[in-house]
């Protein structure tokens, strides 16, 4: 290892042009005569809409044009799709409603997009949309998910009968019913997991520019997945062939999996500068974030579980229902189903699991991956039972978990998931004594004497990362497949740039690629550069999400390096007479193994492009690319426990220490994993006590604001204590397992196990704001206890 | 329309701008410093505040000609001579940032924190006082770090002056 290999904490590459202002990100960017756009949407959750008045709008200064679904939809443009096909338990193909770019019929959620309206500025574009008179009939709402399924509810789609999208199962029902008739101890919880507005600090954005001369597009926008965006706005919505098309996604502040699907607004955008011949920009303000980005979460779950007569777990019964909104967002369908009751096993040995999940429409926002992505709400479900159960059955929360953890690997769950490597208990043990949890009962008897409620709650999260091995995904329904491309270009002299398909929206890939590359060939990061975001420079590639970037984006980069490695081998065994099995790459040189013979890579790297003494018939050039598909997830575990004071008298939570004990295997640098957790965690405390997305009964949001939103902020939250334990991942070449997530799906149960334990209830709902608390203090005559 | 000028890192300006303009379309726009970002519109993520006359202001919530004839200072503005400021380094010292995009606000508050309170500043009254600014990616962990380091060092720098 170098200085800056594997390993070690290497400041970042990019951090300088952040902290000096010049960030290069989407709206920063600007064209000749370039035209700003405004959307006109819907202001109510389900209309026919009956006319639309543009003429007021068309007179108003600076105004280009307005254009709306019907001209989009005679111009060819295709409808948006959802990339994951899901089967019902009876073979039924799932139900897929018609969702335009522009809707000129039924809207079916508030600030669904009706129009775009171009003008010299942004002002004029939002002023003109204010002014686009929309008639409406209304149309009955639904807006929770159990209500939709209700026999007499407003119905949103024609394909989709009952607002069903489909009814999907997994496991073995009959065997599981079995387990649950042999039990000696069943306990049933009602869970839910609440709606999130994902929030990146950084609003959508898109700039599409059109070259009439070449019948070519330009798009620059706010995307996760560049290359993704330009395979399904060229074979999907009909925007443009591939080669007619450069999407690239520069500086994005932030995604956390709402900046993966492809929106209306980028859609409109591009189709409307070939119309209006001139650059069209769009910047989403707040409230148009949280009316239009993909929401995430919002489930109904009952789970079942059953024990034996020792506690060991026989059975886990779950059934599901998720509002994925009004129309099915690119990747919608996949959340629910196998990102979520796949891993529905935790960490725990159970014999038959079965679930069965029902997705709805319902008149609010369209739902898809959030930072987690299925994977929070299986972890949710499956830690409040355990801390429950064990409670129920007399056992302490820890000791339960502990007989019923899985010890052997590779283990082979009944929800699809073969877990390949873990030590469950070491993460269990490295948390627990952090924390100090045999000194809790002195903490809680100090907090009682000052009036306050304490209590503590753990989470054993496992998750599934390192997204997808393509086969496996292609045979459950995915449209794409999930390897990952990279290429090497070593220069003349010796500097090099990795090109990859993953992209970094603050993960801090320019270093921690560079890291790689570092460690491989001992030269240093300054001279390592890392391209990405760009569909003209890098051929083609998956993007980032699901905590892949690691296992999958840095394998495709060691495949690639492998290559290089070989072929400099062999030029400088070329170059130094010397056999190809001897030459050692070190510290920026190759050896000839035992004698004092070296070439810097340099020389080498130079040789290969000056091509006068080359190893006969070798091609000159040193560059070369790797795709590198998984062989199978990764399974990033560990364990979070959380300890809380109340104040009865306000119902505040305050959270008095957090730990983090994180198995990732491989960590290529501490300090920026260290940040993926913190960020991570706030985020799933952020949902556990504060955020709550809410709509009335007549499907307008009422928390579309940083004023009725409750964003986690820096007095919110607690400094955490962070250790991570180690088994490392057999399945790919580094032996990463990814850290993006672990925080946001690990942390909600930890929270709400210990605000249930200090409270002394069993059941409660997120989030724990002090109104809620301080109502379940009241109900349950708590207050006077803690007196 | 109305001229408005202003002094903005260090350097005379002025430009044209519609009555409603705000400040941080101006900076922006007129400008070009696009350092100053806009996350929210209601004034209460910080991603667009800048100094004016030595005082932290959120660009998003006031008018371009209310700041006319003042001194205000951006991100862009506050590295010397290609040097980072002392907050600057700590931020990147202490890995205060991801996506780099409430980064300038942070910073900018964080200076204007100093200015208020003095480099003697806890972890609760760091937090308190970026209640103004909402960050998704740090979880505030190593932002706080970063803040407290570089007050730190600058009671460091101002003892040795002394």
């Amino acid at each position: 290892m170098t200085a800056e290999g594997i390993g070690a904490r290497v400041l970042r590459k990019e951090d300088k042009r952040f902290l000096t202002g010049n960030g290069r990100y989407t709206d920063d960017m600007t064209m000749p005569r370039m035209g700003h756009a405004a959307f006109v949407r819907s202001t109510h959750a389900h209309a026919r809409i009956t006319s639309i008045n543009t003429d007021d709008a068309m007179k108003m200064p600076g105004v280009d044009a307005v254009l709306n679904g019907h001209q989009l939809v005679a111009d060819g443009i295709g409808n948006i799709i959802c990339g994951w096909m899901i089967h019902s338990k009876d073979g039924s193909p799932m139900n897929m409603g018609a969702y335009r770019a522009l809707e000129s019929e039924i809207v079916r959620y508030v600030g669904q997009a009706i129009a775009i309206v171009i003008a010299d500025t942004q002002q004029q574009a939002r002023d003109a949309a204010d002014a686009v008179i929309v008639e409406y009939e209304e149309l009955p709402v639904v807006v929770d998910s159990l209500d939709a399924l209700k026999e007499g509810a407003p119905q949103l789609h024609p394909e989709a009968a009952g607002n069903l999208i489909y009814d999907w199962e997994i496991g073995e029902e009959a065997a599981t019913n079995e387990a649950f008739a042999n039990a000696a101890h069943i306990t049933t919880m009602d869970i839910d997991n609440n709606r999130l507005v994902p929030n990146p600090m950084e609003p959508r954005a898109a700039l599409a520019h059109f070259d009439p001369a070449e019948e070519h597009y330009t798009l620059y926008t706010t995307s996760q997945n560049p290359h993704v965006a330009r395979l399904v706005l060229s074979a999907f919505y009909n925007v443009a062939p591939e080669n007619k098309l450069r999407v690239i996604a520069p500086d994005v502040g932030g995604g956390f999996g709402s900046k993966i699907f492809i929106y209306p607004e980028e859609i409109a955008c591009l189709w409307a500068t070939k119309r209006v011949g001139r650059p069209v920009k769009w910047t989403s303000d707040r409230t148009e974030a949280f009316l239009t980005d993909a929401h995430g979460r919002d489930h109904h779950t009952t789970a079942e579980l059953a024990l034996d007569a020792n506690n060991k777990i026989t059975g886990f019964r779950v059934k599901t229902v998720a509002n994925l909104g009004a129309y099915m967002s690119l990747f919608s369908s996949s959340v629910p189903t196998y990102l979520y009751a796949t891993l529905l096993s935790g960490q725990y040995n159970i014999p038959h699991i079965y679930a069965n999940v029902k997705a709805v429409y319902t008149n609010t926002t369209p739902v898809d991956a959030y930072r987690g992505a299925g994977r929070p709400e299986a972890t949710y479900v499956v830690e409040r039972m355990m801390e429950t159960v064990a409670k129920e059955v007399g056992m302490s929360p820890a000791e339960f978990r502990r007989i019923n953890f899985i010890r052997q690997f590779p283990h082979q769950t009944p929800v699809i998931m073969a877990y390949d490597a873990g030590d469950y208990e070491a993460s269990l043990d490295a948390a627990m004594k952090i924390i100090d949890y045999d000194g809790f009962a002195q903490r809680r008897a100090q907090s009682e004497a000052a009036g306050k409620l304490r209590g503590i709650g753990m989470s054993c999260y496992i998750e599934a990362c390192g997204i997808a091995p393509s086969q496996a995904v292609g045979s459950l329904g995915a449209g794409v497949g999930l390897w990952e491309s990279a290429e090497v270009r070593v220069n003349a002299v010796g500097t090099i740039e990795v090109l990859t398909g993953s992209h970094s929206h603050g993960q801090g890939h320019e270093t921690t690629f560079a890291q790689l590359v570092s460690d491989r060939l001992g030269l240093p990061t300054e001279s390592i550069s890392i391209v990405h975001g760009d569909t003209d420079k890098v051929q083609m590639g998956m993007g980032t999400y699901g905590s892949r970037s690691g296992a999958v984006g840095m394998s495709a980069i060691a495949k690639a390096l492998d290559k290089v490695e070989a072929k400099a081998k062999k030029i400088a065994a070329h170059l130094m007479e010397a056999a190809e099995g001897d030459i050692e790459i070190e510290g920026g040189e190759l050896k000839v193994a035992g004698t004092d013979k070296k070439l810097t890579f340099t020389e080498v790297a130079l040789a290969a492009y000056t091509a006068h003494n080359l190893p006969e018939g070798m091609e000159p050039g040193l560059k070369e690319g790797a795709f590198y598909d998984p062989t199978n997830f990764t399974f990033p575990a560990g364990c979070y426990i959380c300890e809380v004071e109340i104040d009865p008298d306000t119902g505040v939570v305050s959270i008095e220490n957090f730990v983090a004990a994180d198995d990732f295997g491989t960590i290529i640098n501490p300090m920026i994993v260290e940040g993926q957790v913190h960020g991570g965690l706030v985020q799933g405390i952020g949902q556990a006590m504060l955020e709550n997305t809410q709509y009335d009964e007549e499907g307008q949001l009422l928390t579309a604001s940083y004023m009725d939103y409750t964003m986690p902020r820096a007095d919110n939250v607690p400094s955490f204590k962070l250790e991570t334990t180690v088994t490392e991942c057999p399945g790919n070449p580094l032996g990463m397992k990814g850290c993006g997530e672990a925080g946001a799906i690990g942390s909600p149960p930890a929270v709400i196990n210990a605000v249930t334990d200090a409270l002394g209830i069993r059941d409660m709902n997120m989030p724990a704001s002090p109104n809620r608390v301080w109502q379940l203090i009241q109900d349950n005559g708590i207050k006077q206890a803690a007196e | 329309m109305t001229t408005v000028s202003m002094t903005v890192n260090g350097k005379q300006i002025s430009g044209e701008v519609e009555d409603r303009t705000l400040l941080s379309t101006f900076l922006r726009e007129n400008q070009g410093l696009t350092g100053t970002h806009i996350g929210c519109d209601t004034s209460q993520c910080g991603a667009c505040l800048v100094h004016m006359d030595g005082k932290a202001v959120k660009s998003c919530s006031m008018l371009a000609v209310q700041a006319s004839g003042s001194a205000v200072t951006t991100i862009e503005g506050i590295s010397q001579n290609g040097q980072l400021h002392i907050m600057q380094k700590a931020f990147k010292e202490n890995h205060g940032l991801q996506c780099g995009f409430c980064t300038p606000g942070m910073i900018m508050s964080a200076i204007d924190m100093i200015n208020r309170l003095g480099t003697d500043l806890d972890e609760k009254t760091i937090r308190h006082e970026l209640e103004g600014n909402i960050c998704r990616c740090t979880g505030y962990h190593n932002i706080v770090k970063a803040i407290k380091a570089a007050a730190d060092e600058m009671a460091e720098v101002l003892e040795a002056a002394e």
